[in-house]
């Protein structure tokens, strides 16, 4: 019998949903209500919410000040790069440990995930010292690099279930047609796994993209992506919050208009296989 | 030409061996059916063929090639899947085409191939569909296409039949068999089911446990069954084994009797027995009757005429000239 859900507890049930939704969205939506204030009213007390004098003074200090669109385009380069490039390397991976598993797949799988406890500080001081030797500080290839390698076991992990999807049969009947190893995964598996490939990409972008800690410590100027750039609105001398909040919403509106047109696909792909 | 030679081969799992040393040969344009229950390396074996799994050991030649370390595409052989193993992104056009784009074969040609390989399976229709909006049988008949337009030296079948209902099963059966007198190409059918091995076969091999038990056509298998596994596996329903002092009372180990060489009769007999089930199939009856000495039950054909009810008393008398025996070690005694 199919549960029967009354009209009030469908009111209360939305109304709850619509809350703890909000309740999330919140400092989001407060970032973006600050930047459109004067900095006295941005730490005005009581804090004023929708009746203030909207101004866009705050953005053109912001343009003015700095330059958004060299920040917003090493941040493109440098999520779309290290997503591009550990999709290119965990392919095969993930191919190979899907479809032809040895004793330490399941080993390997869990090793890399593992990675991903080690705090990251704790490799800092090497990899700064080694980027530094390599002439690779403040330079767009070493967080290109280094966001691929951090993102890389969740990469491989993805595909990897996806692929687990995919019956071998299909891949040895191509392997029956004659396609080689090479033909097999571009004309076969690739397209087939195409919606897991998709929202595999699409989360590394949002994960690179709002990567902090990398992306401060490795830049100073020249490669510096739109974390630094908030990064610099925060200054010690003062706090600017109506600016520091403008260089957020600048900051985080790509991804978040990215993340809004793609969330079919990003919830779709992240529940495959979940259910039949 | 398509014949296939497998010598000495042998495969094993890490330390299980589900081929132990096995020799066979298969001549060209016949009609091959694996046969055997789930487990005993009929599909093993194929895949061995196709070039899918390695041999541990052992040497496998087609057509006087030795293919051992060849891959798949290499081999010239086509594989029909159980699960039709379509590729469901490609539309069937694409799908049939598969495999001479990737043998480069020239447009015009695989447009050629493309339409004699729809029109012989029905598929003329279908060909911008893709393999989701197709019915089983369909998808079954594109993985045939798939297989023809390559020009195979051999066809392999791994249960192609399994995931269709029974009444397109019989159906495919046919078109099987029909496109195998077309084409006159070697095939190797692998199936658990021994209608469809006594059906379509020129030759079977009864496999169980990686060994082969028995190579005959079906006539020979069911005529003269070397061993008590063949002659109850070919044959439906199961051949009826007498056992104990029974069988001795026939100078063996023990005896097998078809059940449409046992004649029932309500009146006399060699042995007397109470019907427990009786399955009417309006041709037939089969019968299966317990208390006879040394087999429990016994199944007997009789015909669809032929009325008794759970429980009546009947008389068996089996067919002297169809008497099966068998040694201890369950091999045939002549």
């Amino acid at each position: 019998m199919a549960r029967s859900v009354t009209q009030q507890r469908k009111i209360i049930n939305t109304a709850a949903a619509w809350a703890v939704g909000l309740l999330i969205f919140f400092p989001i939506l407060w970032t973006i209500l600050t930047s459109f204030k004067t900095e006295a009213q941005a730490i005005s007390d009581p804090p004023v919410f929708l009746a203030f004098d909207w101004t866009l003074e705050n953005y053109s200090v912001v343009m003015e000040r700095s330059n958004y669109m060299r920040f917003l385009w090493n941040s493109v380069i440098i999520a779309g790069g290290s997503t591009l490039l550990g999709i290119l390397i965990a392919i095969p991976a993930a191919w190979s440990m899907a479809f032809v598993p040895s004793k330490r797949t399941k080993d390997i799988l869990l090793w890399m995930l593992s990675t991903k406890m080690l705090p990251a500080v704790g490799v800092l001081y090497p990899i700064y010292l080694i980027f530094i030797k390599m002439g690779l500080l403040d330079t767009r290839i070493a967080l290109v690099i280094v966001l691929m390698l951090i993102n890389l076991p969740i990469i491989v992990w993805m595909l990897y279930t996806y692929f687990k999807e995919i019956p071998g049969e299909i891949l040895e009947a191509a392997r029956m047609d004659g396609a080689s190893l090479r033909d097999e995964v571009l004309y076969v598996l690739t397209p087939m796994a195409i919606p897991g490939i998709a929202s595999t990409i699409l989360l590394n972008v949002i994960l690179a993209w709002n990567e902090a800690f990398w992306t401060l410590n490795l830049t100073a100027a020249k490669a510096a992506p739109l974390t630094a750039f908030i990064a610099s609105y925060s200054s010690p001398e003062g706090l600017f919050y109506a600016k520091l909040s403008a260089a957020s919403t600048m900051a985080i509106a790509p991804i978040l208009i990215l993340g809004w047109f793609s969330q079919k696909q990003l919830v779709s792909g992240l529940t495959f296989g979940a259910v039949k | 030409m398509g014949q296939i030679q497998l010598q000495q081969v042998t495969k094993s799992f890490g330390n299980v061996e589900v081929i132990p040393p096995l020799d066979l040969t298969i001549e060209d344009g016949e009609f091959t059916v694996f046969v055997g229950p789930s487990g005993c390396g009929k599909s093993t074996l194929l895949r061995l063929i196709a070039g899918l799994e390695d041999v541990t050991s052992g040497h496998i030649a087609i057509d006087g090639t030795d293919a051992t370390t060849l891959p798949p595409a290499k081999r010239g052989l086509a594989m029909v899947f159980q699960s039709y193993a379509l590729y469901p992104h490609m539309s069937v056009r694409k799908n049939i085409a598969f495999p001479m784009r990737m043998a480069k074969v020239s447009q015009a040609e695989q447009d050629k191939r493309i339409d004699a390989a729809a029109k012989a399976l029905n598929l003329t229709d279908y060909l911008d569909r893709r393999p989701g909006q197709l019915s089983g049988g369909q998808r079954q008949r594109v993985a045939i296409g798939r297989a023809i337009v390559r020009e195979p030296e051999a066809f392999l079948f791994d249960e192609p039949l399994s995931n269709l209902d029974a009444a397109l099963r019989v159906g495919m059966r046919m078109e099987i068999s029909e496109l195998h007198e077309k084409l006159k190409t070697t095939m190797i059918y692998v199936t658990h089911d021994q209608v469809e091995a006594m059906t379509m076969a020129d030759k079977i091999v009864v496999l169980q446990a990686g060994v082969i038990e028995q190579v005959g056509s079906p006539l020979e298998l069911y005529r003269s069954p070397q061993n008590k596994f063949v002659a109850g596996f070919i044959g439906s329903p199961k051949m009826n084994f007498v056992e104990g002092a029974e069988a001795a009372k026939y100078g063996a180990h023990s005896v097998g009797f078809r059940p449409e060489h046992i004649s029932v009769s309500t009146t006399e007999g060699t042995w007397q027995g109470t019907v427990g089930v009786a399955e009417h199939l309006g041709s037939d009856t089969y019968l299966h009757i317990h208390g006879v000495p040394g087999c429990d039950p016994m199944t007997v054909r009789a015909s669809g005429e032929f009325t008794v009810r759970h429980g009546d008393t009947v008389f068996l008398t089996p067919d002297m000239n169809h008497i099966h025996k068998f040694d201890a070690d369950g091999l045939r005694v002549s």
